[in-house]
């Protein structure tokens, strides 16, 4: 009996916390697919949209991953189109709005150099499925990284204008940065198991990730400062539900509509 | 950073190893390093390519279309120029 109960309290901490890698990749490739059309040069227009894409990829696998493990016959639409804001677990930097080209450069390079970090170390877990998600998604997120890291030097590196703006961004975005590494109970416990990385343990090797990208575009890190938590158990800031809205409104007025 | 700054770049791709790079297009970009993540984009969303060239378009120089006639047309009536009255042995095969 005991067993069976450990079991199931893995099995619904690893469903949760694939759903919430899934949702904090839906969420930022939908934010990123916001810049369709809008992008600075043509050039940059397409290559958002190409990370927005992958990102997308990524999430499907994931989604089918959850589906599979909460095995009540949902699939990746579900849970994409029909869960609510306080089911979504995405983190709260996924869901901040694009702002200009320099908050949405560092919102991204935020992200990517911590992912890149996480998806070494999912790489090696234990659990198959993860392992081969991770490796796969991997390679997308080395060019992310590589692509954001370049803009981040560019613009930091840039005119005065645009340092200053980089700057601003950083300063405003930054608070939403530590959630990342703030484990969930799901994190903690299966972090224990042993089958995935203990976020926390990654927080020095992003610090120095970041501080030598931002030393190389001449910006400051900031101090240390209070962090924005909440994301990862359904609590989010008031963008949430806009993006949301947009994205699940027509399966919520047509159930079951399809291309 | 008014887009009429950047420079423009013509994109070479090679399709597959062992292929030459085919000229693909253009595209603008501040240097060389952006050129090259530029195309990568651009122009190999679709797997067309292993491999990018990128050069400034105004280190490409072109043959003046009006002196078309005497640079190309003595070509023309030249068949001897081609290869093609050797008898090549079968082993050889395709060339």
């Amino acid at each position: 009996m005991t067993n069976i109960a450990i079991h199931t309290d893995t099995q619904t901490a690893l469903c949760n916390y694939v759903l919430q890698l899934a949702d904090t990749n839906l969420i930022l490739g939908q934010r990123i697919c916001e810049w369709c059309g809008h992008g600075p040069v043509l050039e940059q227009d397409i290559a958002l949209s190409n990370i927005g894409l992958d990102l997308l990829g990524q999430t499907r696998s994931l989604y089918q991953y959850a589906a599979e493990l909460q095995g009540a016959g949902k699939t990746e639409d579900d849970l994409a189109f029909l869960r609510n804001e306080r089911q979504f677990k995405n983190l709260l930097l996924a869901e901040q709005p694009n702002g200009d080209f320099g908050y949405t450069i560092v919102r991204q390079f935020l992200y990517e150099s911590f992912q890149q970090l996480l998806l070494n170390e999912l790489k090696k877990s234990s659990n198959k499925q993860l392992a081969a998600i991770a490796e796969k998604s991997l390679i997308e997120t080395n060019y992310h990284y590589k692509w954001s890291a370049e803009w981040v030097i560019r613009l930091g590196d840039g005119t005065e204008e645009s340092k200053s703006r980089i700057q601003k961004s950083i300063n405003e975005i930054w608070t939403y940065s530590g959630e990342m590494f703030i484990p969930s109970a799901e994190e903690q416990l299966l972090a224990k198991l042993g089958m995935i990385p203990d976020v926390s343990t990654l927080e020095n090797a992003w610090m120095q990730k970041v501080k030598s990208v931002f030393e190389e575009a001449t910006l400051t890190m900031p101090e240390a400062m209070y962090m924005q938590r909440g994301g990862k158990t359904g609590v989010h800031t008031e963008h949430l539900g806009y993006i949301l809205a947009e994205m699940q409104y027509l399966q919520r007025q047509y159930p079951g509509q399809t291309w | 950073m008014e887009n009429k700054d950047w420079p423009l770049w013509e994109i070479f791709i090679r399709s597959r190893q062992g292929l030459d790079h085919k000229h693909v297009g253009s595209l603008h970009a501040t240097d060389a390093q952006m050129a090259i993540e530029n195309a990568r984009d651009v122009y190999t969303r679709r797997m067309e390519g292993v491999s990018i060239w990128a050069v400034e378009s105004k280190f490409v120089h072109a043959s003046n279309p009006d002196e078309a006639g005497e640079f190309f047309e003595p070509a023309e009536d030249k068949v001897y120029r081609h290869p093609t009255f050797y008898d090549i042995p079968e082993a050889i095969g395709h060339m």
